[in-house]
Parts: structure tokens; sequence; C-alpha cells
């Protein structure tokens, strides 16, 4: 039988470390909504959307009171709207129809974010595809809850330019529509390369067109925890602290895995995967730079920091496959900035720089992610950042992405504040030397070598 | 047979175990373990128990629970599945 020692480890990560599951996403595809009557669309879109998730946040509710776990957000991915719109969509506006039903079926159901606002262009772009990118900043500008994204490359496609360079474009239209509330917009635009089908975590969700009908993917989470547990054990050698980690992100995936289980169960939706990443939020003792720290390094961003979340990374994997049927998503440890307390204060430090974040995107998921950047940043280098990033991913057949923000109107030296689990970001400078002319060249750069296996 | 966990935190004071056993034993909820520590006045207590007879809903468990720890003032009470426990802890 369980002990008392067992229920007080568990409650103290629960109410002393910040133990949660972070997301209980709900995908359902919107591929039997198709139309080429766009209210018709609309208004499938709508009943399917409300239909299904209509017991997804009481359902939520329910297994974290029973279980006393929290459970952060409750979401929604759909099929990509180029996809599902292309029919009916013969314009970017026709396109900003469906995020705004997208943003009211989610208030309808009381989830904070629903993701799919995307297209998959990875090698080239169809007309559908190009209007929905168009359309981001106008979408992004109108609704509070719709996310986006795009997937611009993949190691087997190789890397479409044409679309960075619209996605740079987009980034910054979207910076300048949403300049009000320091470029917020952009908070919810991801631009990915590999971008996998069953992602729960956003802006970047959707919902492949590999999945099913419906389908219930739970992301975890507890940087706080695997932090006080390597708190235990200071100085000791690299195996002591691998099995640490190891054995704490087996507790905390085993939780994903009941709560996926039940989620599953209450709302008869098949279960599909466990994301296994560490992801940290804006509250102190939720930081995965505060990890890096314990394991050594006096702020995120000095010698050794890429090594250390290495093999942070690969244990916390390690640790969770085990705990969990089926693995999937992004799984890895997040670095966002302006959502993990330890990052900032890198920042603020002069610690941490653009240029280290790439570097450490190579080893962890996923990528640039909640940078805030000054707003006169030119649409092209956004670009050439996408185009590096994106160029990571490809080469070591990884997820990467870049969640860019130009804040407009702010420069080096300022902040930026988004708010709620989106936290504030103090702006980092970009390298200001031009790639214009790289990044206006048509066409796609051809999939790398070792993509070729067959 | 189907578990469940409570928990008592908070300041010892006098009672306590008879308040939150009164109410398991109005409600037909059978105990199979109990084990408790005090650390200067401060009490930790856990029961393991059987909520299989309890013909209530579950989540008027938890509340009223919470309730009664309200009541007793210097103390908080949770009642969680046991699944949470045996998951993390066993394999």
């Amino acid at each position: 039988m369980i002990n008392m020692y067992e229920v007080s480890e568990t409650n103290k990560m629960i109410e002393h470390e910040n133990l949660d599951v972070r997301t209980i996403t709900l995908g359902i595809s919107l591929l039997d909504c198709i139309d080429s009557n766009l209210s018709e669309l609309n208004r499938k879109i709508y009943e399917k959307i409300t239909r299904v998730a209509k017991d997804l946040v009481s359902t939520g509710y329910d297994i974290e009171k029973e279980f006393g776990i929290p459970i952060v957000n409750k979401r929604i991915s759909v099929t990509p709207i180029a996809l599902v719109g292309g029919s009916a969509c013969k314009c970017p506006e026709d396109f900003v129809t469906i995020a705004k039903t997208l943003d009211k079926a989610a208030k309808e159901v009381g989830v904070n974010f629903i993701g799919g606002y995307s297209a998959l262009v990875s090698k080239a772009m169809t007309k559908s595809d190009e209007n929905l990118i168009q359309s981001i900043p106008q979408a992004l500008s109108l609704t509070e809850r719709v996310c986006s994204s795009v997937n611009v490359g993949s190691t087997k496609t190789g890397i479409n330019m044409d679309a960075v360079r619209l996605c740079g474009e987009m980034v910054k239209a979207t910076a300048e529509a949403t300049k009000e509330n320091d470029s917020l917009g952009c908070a919810k635009l991801v631009i990915f390369c590999n971008a996998p089908d069953d992602n729960p975590f956003m802006a970047g969700a959707f919902l492949g067109v590999t999945e099913a009908d419906a389908v219930i993917n739970v992301g975890v989470s507890g940087p706080g925890v695997v932090k006080k547990a390597l708190e235990k054990v200071r100085g000791k050698d690299f195996s002591e602290l691998c099995e640490t980690i190891k054995k704490t992100a087996f507790k905390v995936t085993r939780v994903g895995q009941l709560v996926a289980e039940e989620a599953s169960k209450r709302l008869n939706v098949p279960f599909g995967i466990v994301d296994l990443s560490l992801a940290p939020t804006p509250a102190i003792g939720d930081s995965v730079a505060e990890i890096l720290e314990e394991i050594g390094l006096e702020r995120v961003g000095a010698p050794g920091t890429t090594a250390a979340l290495a093999m942070l990374n690969d244990q916390v994997k390690k640790g969770g496959v085990m705990a969990s049927s089926y693995v999937g998503g992004l799984s890895g440890a997040f670095i966002p900035v302006s959502e993990d307390q330890g990052m900032i204060d890198a920042v603020h430090a002069g610690a941490l720089t653009l240029e280290k974040l790439e570097a450490m995107t190579c080893v962890c998921s996923v990528g640039l992610d909640m940078i805030a950047i000054p707003g006169k940043t030119s649409a092209s280098t956004i670009s050439g950042i996408i185009a590096d990033e994106m160029a990571i991913g490809m080469v070591n057949q990884k997820t990467t992405a870049v969640r860019l923000i130009p804040v407009i109107g702010k420069d080096v030296g300022d902040t930026a504040q988004f708010g709620g689990l989106l936290g504030y970001a103090p702006i980092m400078p970009a390298n200001e030397f031009s790639c214009d002319a790289f990044v206006s060249r048509k066409g796609r750069i051809p999939a790398p070598i070792h993509s070729f296996k067959n | 047979m189907k578990k469940c966990i409570i928990t008592v935190i908070g300041k010892d004071t006098v009672g306590i175990i008879a308040k939150v056993c009164t109410y398991l034993a109005e409600n037909g909820i059978n105990i199979l373990d109990i084990s408790q520590t005090i650390i200067k006045e401060y009490l930790n207590m856990m029961m393991i128990v059987d909520i299989s007879t309890f013909n209530k809903d579950f989540k008027v468990l938890c509340d009223e629970m919470e309730k009664l720890g309200e009541e007793i003032g210097s103390v908080s009470i949770r009642c969680q599945k046991e699944e949470i426990f045996e998951k993390m802890h066993r394999l």
C-alpha cells in the first residue's frame, strides 16, 4: 500500500514545486467540414468544435479535483486551416472569417487557446496556403485565442525559402497590427521546421492529417520538481545527476499519462501521446534556466550551457519514455525567454544572447521561442533568423521553431509585457548586418544528403 | 474496492482525527490505514480509505472534507484518488 512518505512527496511536488499538467489538448479533425461555400464551412466548423469539445473544460476540472493535480490549460488543436479552407477561401479576408469562427468556438467551450490556423508549406505553397499566410496578421489582430503556425521546411523536403521570406514579412506585419499590446500577436505565431502532427503545446499545436477524427494529447511540465531534486545531488558526479533527472522525469510523466488516460476515457476520445517537455512558466521556481544553473552554471548562457542542456534534454526523455505508452509531440526542454524567469534574469545580466539561444536550440526542443527583438528589425532580418533556425532543424532531423516578437516602438533596454503565462521579455539585440540578397533569392534550399535513406 | 487518500496538514489541536473519523463513519467510509507525525505542533496525517461504500459523488467528499478543515480552522484537508500516487511510485 502507498505510504505516507510517498503521499507527501507527491503533494510537496504539487504544492511547492509547481508540478502540474501543462495542457490537455483535444485535437479535432476539420476535414469533414470542408465545403466550397464559405458560410457553410464556418457553420460546420463551429458546430463540430463546440460539439466535440463541449465537455473538455469541465472534464479537465473534474480530473484536477479528484486527483489533486492542477491542469493548467485545456486547449484545442485543429486540422491546418489552409487545407480546410482551400476550397471556400478565395482571398486572405475569407480565411479571416474562419479565424473569427475558431475564436468564437474557443470562447464558447471555454478553452484559452485554439491552434491550427496553419499552413504546411515545407516544399511549396498552393494559392490557398499563400492566402492563409497573408491573412495571419489580420487574423491574429482580430482574434484573441487563435494560434497560428507555418511549417516552412523539413529534413525530407528542404527549406521553402519563398515561405521563409513571406513569413518574415508576416511576423513584421503581425507585430505592426498588434503594436498597441507590445506586438502580442507574434506570441501566437510559430514558424516551424519538421513540425509534429500531435504537438499539444501552443502556439504551435495543430492536428496533422495523419491523425484520427479526435484525439487527446497531453503536455506535462515540472521544471520546479527537477530543480528541487537536483538540489539534493549538488557536487555529485554525472551518473548520479543523470539518474536523478531520469527518476524525476519518470514520476512527472506518469502523472501526465494518468491524466491523459482519464481524459481519454471520460471524453470517449482516443489517447494520442504524452509530450515529455519541460515547460517553464514565469512563476518563481518553475524555470528550466534554474535547472541549468543548479547543474553548475552561474547563469544560463555561460560556457557549458549547451552541453548541460543536451544532457538535461536527453535524460528527461530517457526517464519519460518509460513512463508513458506513447510519447510524441515536441518532447524536450523548452527554452522560451519571456516565459522563464531564469532566462529573463540571464538576459538582464548580459549572459544570454540570441546567438547562444540559437546554439542551445541545436540540442533541445524547440527553437527561438518568445524572444523580443527591436521593433525596427527588418522583415528580411527576421526571415534570415528563421532560415538559420530552420536549417538547424533540417540538418539535425529535429523540430525547430521560431517565435520572435519584434516589439514595435521598443528597442534594446526596453521591456515587452505580454501578461499571464506569456510573461515579459527584455528586448534583445538582433544582428543588424543585412541578409537581403540571400533572403530575396527565389525557390528552396534542397533537402540535405542524409535525408535520402531509401 | 475504491481507495482514496485523505491528508490532513496543519496546526495540531484536540479532536481533529475524531472529527474526520466521525464524518467518515457517518458516510459509510471504511478506514484502511492511518499514519501521522507531529513535528513542533504541526500535524501531518494520512489516511487510506475505501470509498466504494460512499454513495455520493467523489467531488462531494472533496468539498465536504475541505469544508471540515475550514471548520476546524487550523488544518487543510484534501482527498485524492489513490491512482495518482500508485502511478507515480509503483511500476
